[in-house]
């Protein structure tokens, strides 16, 4: 397999019809591949989330990455896109669904596609890439550590943010969770509840949880990267979309 | 964790940045969550804002919550320094 990939920003069809930026990057080989549609963490569109839209190209993917705060702050800087996004209550469920949905679609309609599309989110995108995975047809999802799927946000949250408890029951394709076990959310219980979930409603799912890693374990540019961790992360997420997906 | 936690209030003043200019500011943001540059991995954020000029017309701050807490302390202190009756 070649490493050659190239990557560019492009404009999508997004939810309710409307265009947005997204972020795209593909192998330069020929031949049918899976897709993946990368959900931003809450801080945005920013550097490190398009290194790992990048990363999946160089594993064998169409990734695209959907920029969820382009009806807030279209062109400007990611820090102040999120900041902007943040004030004025975050992306509603509804609209996120709709945006991945259209990032699927994208990925599908490439003349490489294979017809199958996964998912996977780091924090806050953790919880809508299980979101995205009850609504929409997807064909693998994965969840880095995102909080809320269970548990309930204290009282006062002023940001539109609820548990996914009741669509579980709708998870419509494989779930690979990767947990650290230091993270208060989602809390090690947190992710039992998860877990008994799945298991009561016969889903399929695959849980990874780390000692010595908290939050955002993932992030490179953070001190909260765990370099242990987050490797082997990436080596259960090789092999779960090359399942699942056929990269 | 994304704490999601978000306070915010209006405020009346001004701010200078970026580019060195300054501007008014009509809101702020208030949360304790992941910085984007402070190296640590919660602080307290506060983002001075002006919404009607954009997302770029903001000054961020991203502070340990120990040095927070030193602020509000500092800031109350000025407060309460001043002659009676000019900080109303």
């Amino acid at each position: 397999m070649s490493d050659s990939l190239t990557a560019e920003t492009i404009r999508i069809t997004g939810h309710d019809g409307e265009e947005i930026e997204a972020y795209l990057a593909h192998p330069l080989e020929a031949g049918k591949r899976g897709g993946v549609v990368v959900i931003h963490h809450m801080p945005g569109y920013d550097r490190g989330t398009k290194e790992i839209v990048r990363r999946f190209a160089e594993l064998g993917y169409d990734a695209i990455c959907p920029n969820l705060y382009w009806r807030e702050a279209p062109g400007a800087a990611p820090d102040d896109a999120a900041a902007t996004a943040r004030a004025q209550g975050g992306v509603p469920d509804e609209r996120l669904i709709g945006d991945v949905g259209g990032a699927a679609a994208y990925l599908r309609s490439l003349p490489t596609s294979n017809g199958k599309v996964g998912v996977i989110g780091y924090c806050s995108g953790g919880r809508q890439s299980v979101l995205a995975a009850c609504n929409l047809d997807l064909d693998a999802a994965v969840d880095c550590y995102g909080a809320f799927v269970t548990g309930t946000p204290p009282a006062g949250f002023p940001l539109k943010v609820t548990n996914l408890v009741d669509q579980l029951p709708n998870l419509r394709c494989p779930l690979l969770g990767l947990f650290g076990n230091d993270d208060q959310y989602p809390s090690p219980g947190q992710v039992d509840e998860l877990e008994e979930i799945l298991k009561a409603g016969g889903k399929e799912y695959e849980f990874h949880r780390y000692d010595g890693a908290g939050h955002a374990f993932f992030s490179t540019d953070r001190p909260a990267y765990r370099p242990e961790a987050a490797n082997d992360g990436w080596e259960r997420i090789t092999e779960f979309f090359k399942n699942h997906l056929g990269g | 964790m994304c704490t999601y936690a978000t306070v915010k209030t209006a405020l009346e003043g001004s701010a200078k940045g970026p580019e060195s200019s300054w501007f008014r500011v009509t809101d702020g943001t208030v949360y304790f969550d992941h910085p984007v540059h402070a190296m640590a991995e919660h602080t307290l954020n506060i983002d001075f804002t002006d919404p009607s000029r954009g997302p770029g017309a903001r000054v961020a701050v991203e502070l340990t919550a120990a040095s927070a807490r030193e602020l509000v302390t500092a800031i109350e202190a000025a407060l309460a320094s001043a002659p009676a009756g000019l900080a109303v």
